[in-house]
C-alpha cells in the first residue's frame, strides 16, 4: 500500500506519469503509521495485563517472603520462614502429591474420552444438535454449581449413583464416596474428568475438522478401514491438537480448587486437598497471607513447564 | 446372513449373485456402523447429562420422596411439587445473583472486546516483528491461574476500595477473558483476506476506518463466539468471586448459591438442584449455537499464530 488514495468512483484526474496525487488528500496522520498504530492498539491490553496480572504476580512473590496476615497487613520481610513452615507441614506435601496425582490421572482420561467424544460429535447423525447440547452441559455449567449437584449424587445415604449400583447388584451397602479417603479421591477425579472432557472434545474437534477431506478420502479409496484410518491417518494428524487438549485439561485440573473445595473441603483428613485449595484455606480462611502465597507459588514452575509444552505442540501444528 | 458374510473366496468372477451378496454385506456393515454411531452418541449424552436429569427430577421432589434411600432418583414416587423451586425464586436472593451474574458478564464482555479487538488486530495484521512473541506472551497469561493470584489480587481490590462490590469482579475478570479472546480473534482476523482492507483503503478509508467499516463486519461471527465464550468463563469463575465478595447482595450465582443455600449442615437440596439446572441449560444452549464458530476459531488461532 502506498499513501496514494483514490476517492470512490470517478477516473483518476492526475498527470499521466503515474505520480498521482488526489485532490482531497489528508496528510497521513499518526493513526496511519502502522508502527504507531500497532502499539496504540496493543497498549491498553498490555497495560491492563501488567497492572492486574504482572503486578499481583510480583506481589504474590513478595507476600510469600512476608509475615502479612489479614489481621496485620503491614509488610515485614521474613526471608524463607514461610517456606520452612509449609515444608514442615505434612498437609502441604499431601496436597502437592494430590495435585500431581489428580492432574496426571485426569489428563489421561480427558485425552482418551475427549478424543472418543470428539469423534462422536463430528459424525453425522440425526439429533446431533441435541446430543451436542447435552454433551456441553458439564463444561458450560458454572463449576461450583455442578459440583454441588455432585455433592448430592455422592451423598452418603441418598446417593443416586449408589441407588443405580444397588439396583444393578454391584454393591450391597452404600459406598460413602466422600467419607473415605480413597473413594473421595476417586470422586474428585471423576468430577474433574466429567466436567473437562467436553472442553477437550471441543478442542480435538477443532483438529478433526481441520484435516483436509481428501486425505481421509484417499485412505478410504486405498481400502483403509475405520480403525486403520483412525490410527494411521487421523490420530497422527491431530496429535498436536490432542496434546493441546490434554495440556489444557491438565492446567485446569492443576490449578482448580473448586471441586475439592465444594465437594470435600479437602477432607476427609486432607486426603483431597490440592495446592490451590490448601493455599485458600491457609491464606484466606486461616488469614495467613504469607504462607498462602508461598503455597500458591508452588503452582508456578509446573505451570510454566505445561505452558512451554503447549507452545511446542502449537509450533508443531504450525509446521504442518 | 452368515452365508452372505463368508463369501470371501477372493474369486475374480463377478456373478450377479455375488454382487448381490457384496451389496448386502456392505448394507449390513453400514447399518452396523450407524448403530455404533447412535449407540455411542446416546451413551455419551447419558454420561454427560444424566446428573442434570437427576437434578431436574429431584428439584421437584417432596422431602419424603427425596430423603428416602429406596426411592428411584429417576421417578416421582410421590407427587411432584413446585414448592422448592418457588422457594428458590421468591425466598432466596437467587434472582439477585442471576442479575449480578448477567451484569458482571455483560460489563466484562464489553471491556474484553474493547481491549482484545484492537490488540488482536494489531497482532494479526499490522506486521510488527514483535507480533508473534507478543501473541504468545498474551496467550501465556491465560495460563496464569486465579489460584495463584487471588491472594495478592484481594489486596489490590481492597486497596482500590472495591471489596464486596460487583465492580471488583468487573475489573478483574478481563484478566481471564482478554488473553483467550485475543487468541481466538487473531484466528478470525487472519481468515479475512487482506484485500478487503486494502480495497477499503484504496477507497479512501484510513487504516482505522478500514478496520471499523470493512473488517469488523466480516469478523462479526467470530466476535459473537468470543462474547459467548467470555461470558461462559465469567459465569463459571469461582475463586475470585469467593475471595473478593462476601456480602450476599453483591454475589454472583457461582458463589451465592453455595454460600446462601447451604446453612451450616442444612442443604436446601431441591432448590440447589433447581439453581444448577436453571443456570446450566441456557448457557449450554447459547454455547451450542456458536460451537462451530468456536471450533473453527480455535484452529485458526492455533494454526496461524
Amino acid at each position: 500500500m502506498t499513501h496514494a488514495r483514490m476517492r470512490r468512483g470517478g477516473p483518476p484526474a492526475g498527470p499521466p506519469d503515474g505520480r498521482f496525487r488526489p485532490a482531497r488528500r489528508s496528510k497521513p496522520g499518526l493513526a496511519d503509521r502502522e508502527g504507531f498504530l500497532a502499539w496504540a492498539m496493543l497498549l491498553p491490553s498490555v497495560v491492563y495485563i501488567i497492572a492486574l496480572v504482572g503486578v499481583p504476580f510480583l506481589l504474590a512473590i513478595a507476600f510469600a517472603f512476608s509475615d502479612v496476615t489479614t489481621g496485620d497487613p503491614s509488610y515485614d520481610f521474613v526471608g524463607f520462614r514461610n517456606f520452612e513452615a509449609i515444608f514442615d507441614d505434612r498437609v502441604f506435601w499431601r496436597s502437592l502429591v494430590n495435585t500431581v496425582v489428580f492432574t496426571v490421572i485426569t489428563m489421561i482420561f480427558i485425552v482418551l474420552l475427549g478424543k472418543i467424544l470428539a469423534n462422536i460429535l463430528v459424525a453425522d447423525f440425526r439429533g446431533k444438535w441435541f446430543v451436542r447440547f447435552l454433551v456441553l452441559l458439564p463444561w458450560t455449567t458454572p463449576v461450583a454449581l455442578s459440583t454441588i449437584s455432585w455433592l448430592w449424587f455422592l451423598d452418603s445415604i441418598y446417593s443416586p449413583v449408589d441407588w443405580v449400583l444397588r439396583q444393578l447388584g454391584v454393591i450391597d451397602t452404600n459406598v460413602v464416596w466422600l467419607g473415605r479417603p480413597s473413594a473421595a479421591m476417586v470422586s474428585v477425579i471423576a468430577v474433574q474428568v466429567w466436567r473437562l472432557t467436553p472442553l477437550a472434545a471441543v478442542i480435538v474437534m477443532a483438529g478433526l475438522v481441520a484435516i483436509p477431506r481428501d486425505i481421509d478420502e484417499a485412505a478410504r479409496i486405498d481400502g483403509a478401514g475405520f480403525w486403520r484410518r483412525m490410527f494411521e491417518v487421523t490420530i497422527p494428524l491431530t496429535l498436536p491438537v490432542i496434546a493441546v487438549a490434554g495440556l489444557f485439561g491438565a492446567i485446569m485440573t492443576f490449578t482448580d480448587m473448586t471441586v475439592s473445595y465444594v465437594l470435600t473441603r479437602g477432607g476427609p483428613t486432607h486426603s483431597t486437598d490440592v495446592l490451590a485449595s490448601w493455599a485458600y484455606f491457609r491464606g484466606i480462611e486461616g488469614g495467613d497471607v504469607g504462607q498462602g502465597a508461598a503455597i500458591a507459588l508452588f503452582l508456578f514452575p509446573i505451570l510454566l513447564a505445561g505452558a512451554i509444552a503447549i507452545l511446542r505442540a502449537v509450533r508443531r501444528l504450525e509446521s504442518q | 446372513m452368515t452365508n452372505t458374510l463368508v463369501t470371501k473366496d477372493g474369486a475374480p468372477r463377478q456373478t450377479s449373485q455375488e454382487v448381490e451378496r457384496l451389496r448386502r454385506r456392505y448394507a449390513i456393515r453400514h447399518v452396523l456402523a450407524r448403530c455404533g454411531v447412535y449407540g455411542a452418541a446416546v451413551l455419551a449424552s447419558l454420561v454427560c447429562a444424566l446428573p442434570f436429569l437427576w437434578s431436574a427430577v429431584s428439584a421437584f421432589k417432596q422431602n419424603r420422596d427425596l430423603y428416602n434411600p429406596e426411592s428411584s432418583p429417576f421417578l416421582f414416587n410421590e407427587p411432584a411439587t413446585p414448592d422448592h423451586v418457588r422457594f428458590l425464586f421468591s425466598d432466596t436472593p437467587f434472582l439477585t445473583f442471576v442479575v449480578n451474574t448477567l451484569l458482571v458478564g455483560a460489563l466484562v464482555v464489553v471491556l474484553t472486546l474493547a481491549l482484545a479487538l484492537p490488540a488482536a488486530y494489531s497482532l494479526a495484521r499490522l506486521n510488527r516483528p514483535w507480533g508473534t512473541p507478543m501473541g504468545i506472551a498474551i496467550f501465556l497469561v491465560y495460563l496464569v491461574p486465579p489460584s495463584l493470584l487471588f491472594l495478592s489480587l484481594t489486596r489490590v481490590v481492597v486497596a482500590l476500595g472495591l471489596e464486596d462490590t460487583i465492580w471488583s469482579m468487573v475489573v478483574v475478570y478481563p484478566t481471564i477473558t482478554v488473553p483467550v479472546s485475543v487468541w481466538l480473534l487473531i484466528g478470525f482476523l487472519k481468515a479475512v483476506p487482506k484485500d478487503v482492507e486494502e480495497q477499503a483503503m484504496v477507497d479512501g478509508y484510513s487504516r482505522l476506518g478500514a478496520f471499523g467499516r470493512a473488517v469488523l463486519p466480516l469478523v462479526f461471527p467470530g466476535i459473537v463466539a468470543v462474547v459467548v465464550f467470555s461470558f461462559t468463563l465469567t459465569a463459571s469463575e469461582f475463586v475470585y468471586a469467593l475471595a473478593f465478595v462476601s456480602a450476599s447482595p453483591e454475589m454472583v450465582v457461582s458463589t451465592g448459591v453455595p454460600t446462601q443455600l447451604i446453612r451450616g449442615d442444612v442443604f436446601f437440596w431441591q432448590s440447589l438442584q433447581a439453581a444448577t439446572v436453571t443456570m446450566a441449560v441456557p448457557i449450554a444452549f447459547l454455547f451450542n449455537l456458536f460451537l462451530d464458530r468456536f471450533v473453527t476459531g480455535f484452529t485458526m488461532g492455533a494454526v496461524k499464530t
